[in-house]
């Protein structure tokens, strides 16, 4: 009688991709979160990207910290790695899994408090690091799991919905990914998956530290009509600064997209990134010019989104260390350990 | 698209697929969680209600919920309907004191009606609460009509038979069984107040061919040859029988054959396998008792050797279509095919026949002899005469002359009153939230996956030596309550407030068929695409709903809607809701 499990059956002319699944063999388990949370539809937008590009399931690991945000993971892929780390040591988690294994696509998953407030300087060092992943921000602006706080994303003069106002100006994990030099930085709205799903997919092509902050609003405890993070204020004032359509690699380009295409950016693994005409002129290759759009729409009280800067020729933390091409994980004692006479050699040059 | 009218009774009556379907409109899903319930009794008399002869049709219904029936279209099978309502039947408790009570006082109104089958059944079962005499008129001895005569005792054992059809006769009928109206003017000049004809299709068609002339002894056309095991003036058949057909009445006529001493049964017709009329439950019924069907063989003569039939000779064809894409038979120029037997039973159609009703009274017949009807109010030409069933419309099945006699006894009801017979009563439909609790509705929407449930039969070793020993067992309370979760409760509609939606997507994630979009409005033919599954199904509606602060509207595609409320139970606002909707046709009563 209560809260049941999805059915299995699906729609008959559900599309299969290239690798014979349909959208729904990319779900997880039944949400657990509010109905109406902002990170169901981030699940989803997931599923979707991931089932447009034919990701095989068994190639994807999904890291997260500790909170709303970070128990999602359980809700898309259930068919990928998984862990589920410590509050705000996601960061170190996804380095450790991808020094270990270069060739998975890393999704992180976290939220405002585990990235903004507790997590903030592990966030900080993994940009730093270029930790080649899709870094997710599930950004709903209050603590919604210990029930509605101010978090540290939180705009100057918003309100819980008891009544409290930010009186600290907000920490924009965004534009500080952006000066600690991530080489894709996007901002979407959960309740946009015309806008988000293409950018997660782009997010994952993207060679190098991808971030995409999502407004994500807390249904429950911050969706009231004097909160920047609620539902109303979102649909109200999000910009796009930039419209985004995304061409998988393997997907041979056959039609010619419409005039308004105004530039296209091929990424590492040969995907294409389509950037529309938004009538913002805006060019996100350009760090200062990207900040200073980003702050002078939050002057107005709107919110930037889109594709806000991307750098598709920066090297990742692998490139950077210039280690081998074989993931660590399948190095062979052989390959790891040089054997006597060399070591002998190594040793002869201390004597 | 405009915004739906959920306040139009049909809208979302069509959504109930299997109601919609149903000629009587019987409601369904109402009745089958009814059965899920053990309620037995209580799913009987919503039946009983609808459709006055539960118990028969939960064995012979035509079914043509099962094919509209959701379910085929997410998976193979419907909900076996037909067969969940006769375990309605077979395990309600005794429900005389459920029916109607008649009214010692009469209103003072004499209706007659002729033929004592489903259609005037009906009619007698919605007229005589009312307080009216009624004079039913039957040829044979007994009532039932085609239920009796053309239905084999194997399908229909004669209890559940009797039981429905005293239910009715028990209420006060003036019966007059045994006794053939000759003539509609002399009945009209009596004092009835409406007169309802009920007669069926009574006359079954021969195959006139060379050779009939000698053969006739052996030749016997399919309903009267039923009809006459039914009385039992026939209790034996040859060993080698042809019957000529592929219809329903050509099953139960192979059937009873192979029950009547027939060993070498064969179904033979012109066109193809795929082609033929009958049901498919009752050919396969038919061929798991080893009975062949030969198609794409056209008679052409009966075989006769010293005055007995012998034999009769086909040609052999094959399809093929014109320009037009109609289907000819084309003969292949094979030899022709001799297929020995000792009788032939033609069960290739009926025709309706009304010798008895005169050409100058006022009652007016088309180019196929059959009356020019209303075919709402069913009345004919004559403002006092009323038709119903196979007498009405041509040969259909007991469904639709049941729904048919609730038609004519409002209109005879409405016409006693001195009323408009045109101006029908609205549908009694009522419209409720479901919600219990936060995940907790008041139905179960936990659908089982499970495919269709097989009904079981008795061993054939035993059925094929018993003309009255029912083939199908039916199923058991637990393989019923099997068969009654696949139900997808399509009457508990999704009901949508765009004003409180604050468009967060919770039900457009969540929905397991993909059904819900928020998008930009459009034409239907470009919405139906734009959809997040495209909506090909065009019988389908596009459940359109605006008010929403984006000014985008909400489109639901009602066709492959599970009904599984996961969309209001994520919904947090509640502009999604589960409401049921009742809807029940207006009958005499509600007049």
């Amino acid at each position: 009688m209560s809260y049941i499990n999805k059915p299995r059956f699906h729609h008959p002319q559900l599309p299969t991709n290239e690798i014979g699944l349909t959208r729904r063999d990319y779900e997880g388990t039944l949400t657990t979160l509010c109905g109406g949370c902002g990170h169901d539809s981030i699940s989803a937008a997931i599923i979707q990207a991931a089932a447009d590009m034919s990701l095989e399931p068994h190639r994807v690991a999904k890291v997260s910290g500790i909170g709303c945000s970070s128990k999602i993971p359980s809700y898309f892929l259930s068919k990928s790695h998984g862990f589920n780390s410590v509050h705000g040591r996601m960061p170190s988690v996804a380095t450790g899994a991808n020094l270990a294994n270069k060739d998975l696509y890393y999704i992180g998953i976290s939220g405002d408090g585990d990235s903004a407030s507790i997590g903030l300087g592990q966030f900080c060092h993994i940009v730093r690091r270029r930790i080649n992943m899709l870094y997710m921000v599930a950004n709903n602006g209050t603590y919604g799991l210990t029930k509605g706080q101010l978090s540290a994303t939180a705009d100057l003069g918003s309100k819980t919905k008891t009544g409290e106002e930010s009186l600290y100006d907000n920490i924009d994990l965004a534009t500080l990914a952006i000066e600690l030099g991530a080489s894709f930085v996007a901002r979407s709205f959960s309740g946009d998956k015309q806008q988000l799903v293409p950018l997660i997919q782009a997010g994952l092509s993207h060679k190098g530290f991808a971030f995409i902050d999502v407004v994500s609003p807390c249904v429950t405890f911050n969706n009231t009509d004097f909160s920047t993070h609620g539902y109303k204020n979102t649909w109200e004032n999000h910009i796009a600064l930039s419209a985004v359509d995304f061409v998988p690699m393997r997907q041979e380009i056959t039609t010619s997209y419409e005039a308004g295409a105004e530039k296209e950016i091929t990424l590492h693994d040969g995907s294409v990134i389509h950037l529309h005409k938004t009538g913002n002129n805006y060019q996100p290759y350009d760090k200062e010019n990207a900040l200073h759009h980003i702050n002078a729409y939050k002057k107005e009280g709107r919110i930037a989104t889109g594709l806000l800067y991307i750098d598709p020729s920066m090297s990742d933390l692998h490139e950077v260390l210039d280690t081998v091409d074989k993931p660590f994980n399948t190095l062979s004692n052989h390959e790891l350990c040089p054997g006597n006479e060399v070591l002998m050699g190594i040793n002869e040059t201390f004597r | 698209m405009n915004s739906t009218d959920i306040a139009d009774p049909n809208y979302f009556h069509k959504v109930v697929d299997c109601q919609w379907a149903c000629p009587a409109h019987t409601p369904v899903p109402e009745y089958i969680r009814l059965i899920a319930e053990k309620r037995y009794t209580d799913a009987y008399m919503i039946n009983w209600h609808s459709n006055v002869f539960p118990g028969i049709l939960g064995r012979t219904c035509d079914r043509p919920c099962e094919p509209a029936c959701r379910r085929v279209r997410v998976e193979e099978q419907p909900v076996a309907i037909c067969r969940l309502k006769r375990v309605a039947a077979d395990y309600k408790s005794d429900v005389k004191n459920l029916l109607p009570e008649i009214p010692k006082k009469k209103n003072g109104k004499h209706i007659a009606l002729i033929g004592a089958g489903p259609a005037s059944l009906t009619v007698a079962r919605d007229l005589l609460p009312l307080g009216y005499e009624i004079t039913l008129f039957e040829r044979d001895k007994l009532s039932g009509g085609a239920m009796r005569t053309q239905i084999p005792r194997f399908r229909l054992p004669a209890e559940v038979l009797e039981e429905e059809l005293h239910y009715i006769l028990d209420m006060g009928i003036n019966c007059r069984f045994g006794e053939e109206v000759t003539s509609m003017k002399a009945l009209l000049a009596e004092p009835y107040d409406a007169i309802f004809v009920g007669t069926g299709a009574p006359v079954g068609k021969s195959l006139d061919l060379p050779g009939h002339e000698e053969a006739a002894e052996n030749i016997h056309t399919g309903i009267e040859w039923l009809a006459s095991v039914a009385f039992e003036h026939i209790d034996k058949i040859g060993k080698r029988v042809l019957v000529l057909g592929g219809g329903n009445t050509a099953m139960d006529c192979c059937r009873t054959s192979k029950r009547l001493g027939g060993e070498e049964v064969s179904v033979v017709v012109r066109s193809g396998f795929d082609e033929m009329k009958a049901s498919p439950w009752e050919i396969e019924d038919a061929m798991n008792e080893d009975i062949p069907v030969l198609n794409f063989h056209v008679p052409k003569r009966y075989l006769v050797e010293d005055g007995k039939l012998v034999a009769m000779e086909f040609e052999k064809v094959r399809k093929e279509y014109d320009e037009n894409g109609r289907r000819l038979l084309i003969p292949t120029g094979e030899d022709p095919v001799i297929l020995p037997c000792d009788d032939v039973i033609c069960a290739i159609g009926q025709d309706n026949s009304f010798p008895w009703i005169e050409r100058d009274i006022g009652i007016e017949f088309d180019k196929w002899e059959l009356p020019e009807l209303d075919k709402k109010t069913f009345r004919s030409s004559h403002e006092k005469v009323y038709f119903g069933g196979d007498a009405a419309l041509g040969p259909d099945n007991i469904i639709t002359a049941v729904a048919h006699g609730h038609d004519a006894a409002l209109s005879i009801h409405l016409q006693c009153l001195g009323q408009d017979i045109h101006e029908r009563p609205d549908p009694l439909t009522t419209l409720a939230s479901q919600k219990m609790g936060i995940h907790q509705w008041s139905y179960d929407n936990d659908i089982s996956s499970d495919v269709r449930y097989a009904v079981p039969h008795a061993a054939k070793e035993q059925t094929l030596n018993d003309l009255s020993m029912e083939v199908e067992l039916g199923f058991d309370p637990e393989l019923a309550f099997g068969e009654t979760m696949r139900c997808l409760n399509c009457d508990v509609q999704t009901v949508f407030s765009g004003p409180l939606c604050i468009e967060c997507d919770a039900c457009v994630d969540i929905c397991p068929t993909d059904c819900i979009t928020f998008t930009e409005n459009g034409e239907e033919e470009d919405l139906r695409q734009r959809l997040m599954a495209p909506a090909e199904n065009k019988e389908q509606d596009i459940y359109v709903a605006d008010g929403l602060k984006t000014n985008r509207i909400m489109a639901k595609n009602e066709d492959l809607c599970l009904h599984c409320g996961l969309c209001a139970e994520r919904c947090p606002t509640n502009a999604w809701d589960m409401q049921k909707y009742l809807f029940n046709t207006a009958k005499a009563v509600n007049a």
